[in-house]
């Protein structure tokens, strides 16, 4: 127990070795917009399933949740062969993950309730070329991740501008060095989407719940108002 | 029918006195009538009691104890069960909830001396209550066997190998194992669904029963029982049942209101309800970067880390809830209700309430040596709230008491004084035809200042 604890300081003393300076960016988070969600579910199955799994939501359940054909989810968005009760299942397996990655890449069905959509966002942005890396990349909102950029396609390479304060690097602007497939407004509606649906997936029925949470609302004040009638009828001989 | 009905009422009476127990504690026990806001916290915890008993029965039956299937078994919960994800928000945010309203609850034992002299027991079972709460809610953490549950857990049982001598096997005999581990989820299972709920209601019903015994204090602090009429009813007491039944429903409607927003619309309430990392499973070789305990504990964590040295930390901590125990016995004023003692217990309560919202605040952030600082100083005050007690509280001048209960003034009486408020810190503001402005109240910077400054002179008066 002791070493645990003196393991855990020792690591604290030591977080981010290049820290950067930027602020986390606003991800345009709309779950009512269920077109914006259908091109986030065929993103996610695109670029992130070959790695990462959601192993919490069904398929069914997304075509359930934005009102879409069964069969144009299976066409559209799930990955050949998948049913749809399956569950967002990754490709790779956690063996070969460990050999090439070195480390199991993380289940996402939680991530954006873990870490929240404007780090979500900040963070698929945030790749830039870094030659000490086995991947190339280095990110600035999560230094030294193990992931290579997925979008290097679609978002061109970024380079960091480097300053040094108080002997620690810091990381104070991204440059787009060699822009990529898309613009940066279409790559960046591309991010938006992709993290929209991951707070769908983090959390399928909010939409739901808030949505009811008026008429729960209005129940119980109707219910107090009534109780508070009921009092007052009944403390009229109290003086 | 109603002659069967009578026949078979009869029966059970003649063998159980259920009206008996109905009269004692319900239709013939006499509160005192001017009970106010402060007092809707008993039968509110009582509330939310209940409340964690139903969810807590309706999520054992799809939760998993078990170190492998517990993380997801509890997103299967939030995700495939009908209505799951709100029977669990119910619990979650239930057990925030219970420890604001037991929080608010002994504040109030503390505004008008409910403790003192002939209550102590009451209070004792009560802090017992509170000790229990806390095994219960620290148990319960463990469950969703998320992030922070587990570095929460590991961090908590470590202390105990702070103690010399058996400290070591004591916490290995606490998580059977040596670190957090399946072994530690299933006993910590057992004991948040069986041993410690069962302790619990035993000791709510003492509570009950010795309050019963004595009956209830009141914000004057005075003893409703001196002025009885011919029948040896209380004159300013009323019976508990139908007013403070019907008073408290209101009450819980009250705090159902604000129960449902938190559940529909901000059920991590900013990551104090729910943790952020919580939603990470249980990763015994990845600690987090900054482990927090849920808001509730924050406080007497604070303390744990404010004394340099570890054991000295968790006697300190252990202390502070220890000291709360003696708070009978440490007070040694004639009167019971801050309406009548002298202003060295207003003052040195207001400072503790800063201390104790200090502490909690500072338990939640990352320990830098500034925080350490002011913990330290918070943590003195903390502890000079109790064990001065006994000094300032003999010697301060209290006022006269009233002889019979003061009224409470009704919310409708109130509102003339409210509209009176509003209509100083506004001003209306003529139709202008210019710009197209209809005529609108706007705030009124003379008449807020003027109402600050009131208040101010109204705290520093009522502190003397």
């Amino acid at each position: 127990m002791k070493t645990i604890l003196t393991t855990l300081l020792f690591l604290l003393s030591f977080s981010a070795l290049a820290s950067s300076s930027l602020k986390l960016e606003d991800a345009d988070i709309d779950l009512s917009d269920s077109v914006s969600l259908e091109r986030g579910a065929k993103y996610f199955v695109t670029y992130c399933l070959g790695c990462h799994s959601a192993k919490h939501i069904r398929y069914k359940r997304i075509a359930l949740d934005l009102h879409i054909d069964e069969a144009e989810i299976l066409k559209n968005v799930a990955p050949l062969g998948a049913g749809i009760y399956d569950q967002m299942h990754s490709a790779m397996n956690s063996h070969d993950a460990e050999k090439w990655f070195g480390t199991t890449p993380p289940d996402l069905s939680l991530i954006a309730r873990s870490r929240g959509a404007d780090w979500l966002k900040s963070y698929l942005k945030g790749f830039y070329e870094d030659k000490t890396k086995p991947t190339g990349v280095n990110n600035v909102i999560f230094p030294d991740v193990a992931m290579p950029n997925v979008f290097w396609q679609k978002q061109g390479t970024q380079q960091a501008v480097i300053e040094k304060v108080e002997g620690h690097n810091v990381v104070t602007e991204l440059k787009l060095e060699q822009p990529g497939q898309l613009s940066a407004k279409e790559f960046d509606k591309l991010i938006d989407d992709l993290v929209n649906f991951l707070v769908y997936v983090g959390e399928p029925v909010q939409l739901e719940r808030q949505s009811m949470g008026k008429y729960v609302l209005f129940f119980i004040l109707m219910f107090t108002v009534l109780a508070y009638l009921l009092k007052k009828e009944f403390w009229k001989d109290v003086h | 029918m109603k002659r069967r009905i009578n026949n078979f009422s009869d029966w059970i009476l003649e063998r159980f006195p259920l009206s008996d127990l109905w009269n004692d504690h319900m239709a013939h026990y006499y509160a005192p009538k001017n009970f106010n806001i402060w007092y809707f916290f008993g039968s509110l915890a009582l509330f939310v009691l209940v409340n964690q008993f139903v969810t807590g029965i309706l999520l054992t039956m799809n939760y998993k104890p078990d170190a492998k299937l517990a993380f997801d078994s509890v997103e299967y919960i939030m995700r495939d069960v009908d209505w799951g994800w709100l029977i669990r928000y119910m619990h979650s945010t239930g057990a925030s909830a219970f420890f604001i309203v037991v929080y608010l609850h002994m504040f109030r034992g503390l505004l008008y001396g409910s403790f003192k002299q002939p209550r102590e027991l009451i209070w004792i079972f009560g802090m017992l209550i509170f000790v229990c709460l806390m095994a219960e809610a620290f148990m319960g953490y463990l469950l969703p066997w998320g992030q922070m549950s587990y570095w929460g857990a590991q961090v908590i049982i470590s202390l105990f190998s702070a103690i010399p001598v058996v400290g070591d096997e004591l916490s290995l005999w606490i998580r059977g194992d040596y670190v957090v581990s399946d072994a530690t989820l299933n006993r910590f299972f057992a004991f948040h669904v069986i041993a410690v709920p069962l302790v619990l209601l035993i000791l709510v019903f003492l509570h009950i029963v010795a309050l019963h015994e004595v009956g209830s204090n009141n914000p004057d602090g005075i003893d409703i029982e001196e002025h009885v009429n011919w029948q040896g009813k209380p004159l300013d007491g009323i019976a508990f049942h139908p007013y403070y039944t019907v008073k408290d429903i209101v009450g819980i409607g009250v705090f159902m209101f604000f129960f449902a927003i938190v559940i529909f619309y901000m059920p991590e309430m900013g990551g104090f309800f729910l943790e952020h990392a919580n939603f990470i499973p249980a990763d015994p070789l990845k600690t987090p970067e900054h482990i927090a305990p849920v808001w509730y504990f924050t406080p007497y964590y604070a303390i744990l880390r404010a004394v340099p040295d570890k054991f000295a930390g968790v006697i300190a901590m252990g202390g502070a809830i220890v000291v709360l125990f003696m708070l009978p016995w440490l007070d040694r004023s004639k009167v019971k209700s801050i309406r009548y003692r002298g202003g060295m217990f207003k003052k040195a309560l207001l400072l503790f309430v800063i201390s104790f919202i200090g502490l909690g605040y500072l338990g939640t952030q990352p320990a830098t040596p500034v925080a350490t600082t002011i913990a330290r100083v918070l943590t003195a005050v903390y502890f000079g709230f109790f064990l001065l007690m006994p000094l300032y509280t003999r010697w301060e001048k209290t006022k006269p008491l009233p002889d019979r209960l003061t009224p409470q003034p009704s919310i409708e009486e109130r509102i003339p004084l409210l509209i009176s408020l509003y209509n100083e810190v506004t001003i209306v503001q003529a139709a202008d035809s210019a710009t197209g402005n209809t005529p609108a109240r706007r705030p009124n910077p003379a008449g807020m200042k003027a109402v600050l400054f009131r208040f101010v002179k109204y705290l520093k008066e009522s502190l003397d």
